[in-house]
């Protein structure tokens, strides 16, 4: 078993006196890819926030690779190998996809650009025809590819998703999750994903967990959960799947 | 219309005859309003104490001509509507190239031939250096509100700040304005840092105002500090620069003597244009430079969304304090030019109202053009001058009528206009500061796949 690559133990953060995570704790191993999924408000965006340091951890502790990062700010931690892609996909709407790829090397350095910049064409061929465009004038799904790809510009070892199906169309989501799936076989590439879509994001994961109110209620592999009682009548449709 | 889409040769031709044909019409209609109540005017004669008929042929000229333009720039932007909806596929990166292409040298070129011009004199050429010295202030600006996308009304406070510690410094230490320069942007820069520092965590309006008492405190304590300032006496016999020690004086040491010119009192304002323009040029040169690397674009992405810049791990704070480091240090160059020309400074120069027409000109020319800026600032600076000269409207509107007077008024309702005619300024596209290298191999490739 190989030892975790991120380890979140104990993480209690607030809003104001509001508490959004009651003690999470997890584990991401390498090369593994780790799905959450959680209603709204569950506290999913919240514990990514506090992996990047954006909203620190109030509370219990965040290892990177054995290193504590929840003391250290945002710009430390993405350098050390984390990339986020955030929710809602946050890309930068009035410059280039081309701009917006270069703004991923932003913590690491322009070294590796060239050859990066055409590894994630390869992955997204529609960015490259699209690379002069304004980021905002691209489709959802578009901006959700441009959106991994720019934090794949960091050369993570470590991804963060929040919601990547966010507002796609099935079958663009579904592409989506394929490009993650291929990513994590061929490269090797952890991955940590947090999702509503809990369909397509249970049959990625090695393993899952399931967060209600802040809390992590059911842990247990992709399938495992897929086929849970409470995960099908809570997240699948009453298992209409 | 549909007819001449498809006869290319004929559309450009039946276009402008429609231009001119409706433009008649609308003046002729115009005439006829205008007729009676421009050009007729009912006067009591004076000596013989009747009603006369005053024809005001002047009033009756500019009001057709003020609707000709009128209808002219209509027509013209619904054709631009039209051509828009046409070819939705070209690119507005594409117009701006080009436009900055040769918009930019045209104005250069201009720039330094006027002083050289025949007609030039005294007057114009201190016109040429406050709208230079605007235009330098509205690129400084631009680093912080265009491109960082942090609203600042307070950017005059390091305008000041530059011109003060010229002013100091040359009185308490003797030193030269070109020792001054470097440290006048400096000490602003520093300023810079020390009005980032708590605003570090306000956007928008609140960023706004923190910025505005800002640039108000540093205008108060001007006023206040009596004994280092000088109060609301300011600072007068402020060293005025040499030609890099040669200074601009009568005596056989000066200028004119060293380079066997005659003296002329005007040779020194050249200089100072050259000076600004040279400045102002320097100005451009880092900040379109500094656009295309990291920090630029740092700065870039941060005006589009900051949590996307934290998730990518840019040092937000870093960002902004550079942001306005620089922006300030471009306000300290100019101020230090300002009190090197004025030779006297006082609190009174750095006002809420220079903070507002800095702003003014970045706005108007857009917000990430710099062109645009050159444009607005001629408009502005120029544009309020110019109202000062319309004295022939005083045979229009009487003897009592004092143009100047209303210049603030004419200006804000041509803000407005603008504003309604193009909401994001003068040139609103942006420019791409990069493009991918292999860009035409590629885009011949895609072509090809997709004929085949």
């Amino acid at each position: 078993m190989t030892r975790p690559l991120l380890q979140i133990q104990g993480v209690e953060t607030f809003y104001g006196r509001n508490q959004a995570l009651h003690g999470v704790n997890l584990d991401v191993r390498e090369g593994e890819i780790v799905t959450m999924i959680g209603a709204n408000g569950a506290g999913k965006s919240t514990l990514m926030m506090a992996i990047c340091g954006v909203n620190k951890a109030a509370r219990g502790s965040i290892h990177f690779d054995g290193k504590p990062i929840h003391l250290i700010p945002p710009h430390e931690i993405i350098r050390l190998g984390i990339s986020l892609s955030p929710e809602g996909r946050r890309i930068f709407p009035r410059m280039t996809v081309f701009e917006n790829l270069q703004l991923g090397t932003a913590a690491i350095g322009p070294a590796h650009f060239d050859e990066d910049v055409q590894k994630i064409f390869t992955l997204f061929p529609i960015l490259e025809r699209r690379q002069s465009q304004r980021a905002g004038t691209l489709s959802g799904g578009e901006q959700q590819m441009l959106a991994i790809g720019r934090a794949l510009m960091g050369r993570p070892r470590l991804l963060l998703l929040d919601e990547p199906s966010l507002g796609l169309a099935p079958l663009i989501a579904k592409q989506i999750f394929d490009t993650l799936r291929e990513l994590n076989k061929t490269q090797g590439l952890t991955v940590f994903l947090v999702e509503q879509n809990a369909n397509h994001a249970l049959k990625l994961a090695a393993r899952a967990h399931v967060l209600v109110n802040g809390r992590i209620t059911l842990s247990g592999t992709g399938q495992e959960l897929l086929t849970h009682p409470d995960v099908k009548a809570a997240y699948l449709g009453g298992g209409a799947h | 219309m549909s007819n001449a889409q498809h006869d290319p040769s004929h559309e450009k031709g039946d276009v402008v005859a429609g231009i001119i044909k409706r433009s008649l019409m609308a003046v002729a209609i115009a005439a006829v309003i205008f007729a009676p109540t421009l050009l007729l005017k009912t006067q009591v004669s004076q000596i013989s104490n009747t009603l006369f008929i005053r024809y005001r042929w002047e009033a009756f000229a500019i009001g057709c001509g003020l609707l000709l333009i009128w209808r002219l720039i209509y027509e013209f932007r619904a054709l631009q509507n039209a051509r828009a909806h046409h070819k939705s596929s070209s690119r507005p990166q594409a117009r701006e190239n080009r436009f900055g292409h040769f918009v930019g040298p045209v104005l250069l070129v201009a720039a330094i031939a006027m002083p050289f011009m025949p007609f030039t004199d005294r007057y114009i050429l201190d016109i040429g250096i406050l709208i230079i010295t605007y235009v330098m202030l509205g690129w400084g600006l631009q680093i912080v509100v265009g491109l960082a996308g942090l609203l600042d009304l307070g950017y005059v406070a390091f305008y000041a700040v530059g011109a003060y510690t010229y002013a100091l410094l040359a009185e308490h230490f003797g030193f030269g304005f070109w020792m001054c320069l470097p440290l006048a942007g400096i000490f602003a820069a520093t300023w810079g840092v020390v009005l980032g520092f708590p605003v570090l965590r306000l956007r928008g309006d609140y960023l706004a105002i923190v910025t505005l008492a800002f640039g108000e405190i540093i205008r108060v304590v001007l006023l206040n500090w009596r004994d280092f300032t000088g109060g609301s006496n300011g600072l007068s016999n402020i060293p005025r620069p040499s030609f890099f020690g040669i200074p601009f004086s009568q005596g056989p040491d000066g200028f004119a003597a060293t380079f066997g010119l005659e003296y002329s009192s005007l040779q020194r304002m050249g200089f100072l244009y050259f000076l600004i323009l040279a400045l102002a040029l320097l100005t451009f040169y880092i900040s379109s430079r500094l656009r295309k690397l990291p920090m630029g674009r740092a700065w870039e992405a941060l005006r589009e969304d900051e949590i996307a810049c934290r998730s990518l791990g840019l040092n937000t704070i870093n960002t902004k304090l550079s942001a306005f480091a620089i922006g300030a240090m471009f306000g300290g160059f100019a101020g230090s030019f300002f009190a090197a020309k004025q030779a006297f400074i006082s609190p009174e120069s750095f006002n809420f109202m220079e903070s507002a027409t800095i702003l003014a000109i970045v706005v108007l020319g857009g917000m990430s053009s710099q062109i645009g800026v050159v444009f607005s600032s001629i408009a502005m600076v120029g544009g309020i001058e110019a109202l000062r000269q319309l004295q022939f409207l005083k045979a229009v509107f009487g003897p009592d009528f004092d143009p100047s007077q209303l210049r603030l008024l004419l200006f804000g309702l041509a803000m407005v206009v603008v504003m309604l005619w193009r909401p994001r300024g003068f040139v609103s596209s942006r420019t791409p500061t990069v493009f991918f290298k292999e860009k035409k191999s590629v885009g011949s490739s895609m072509i090809s796949q997709g004929r085949g």
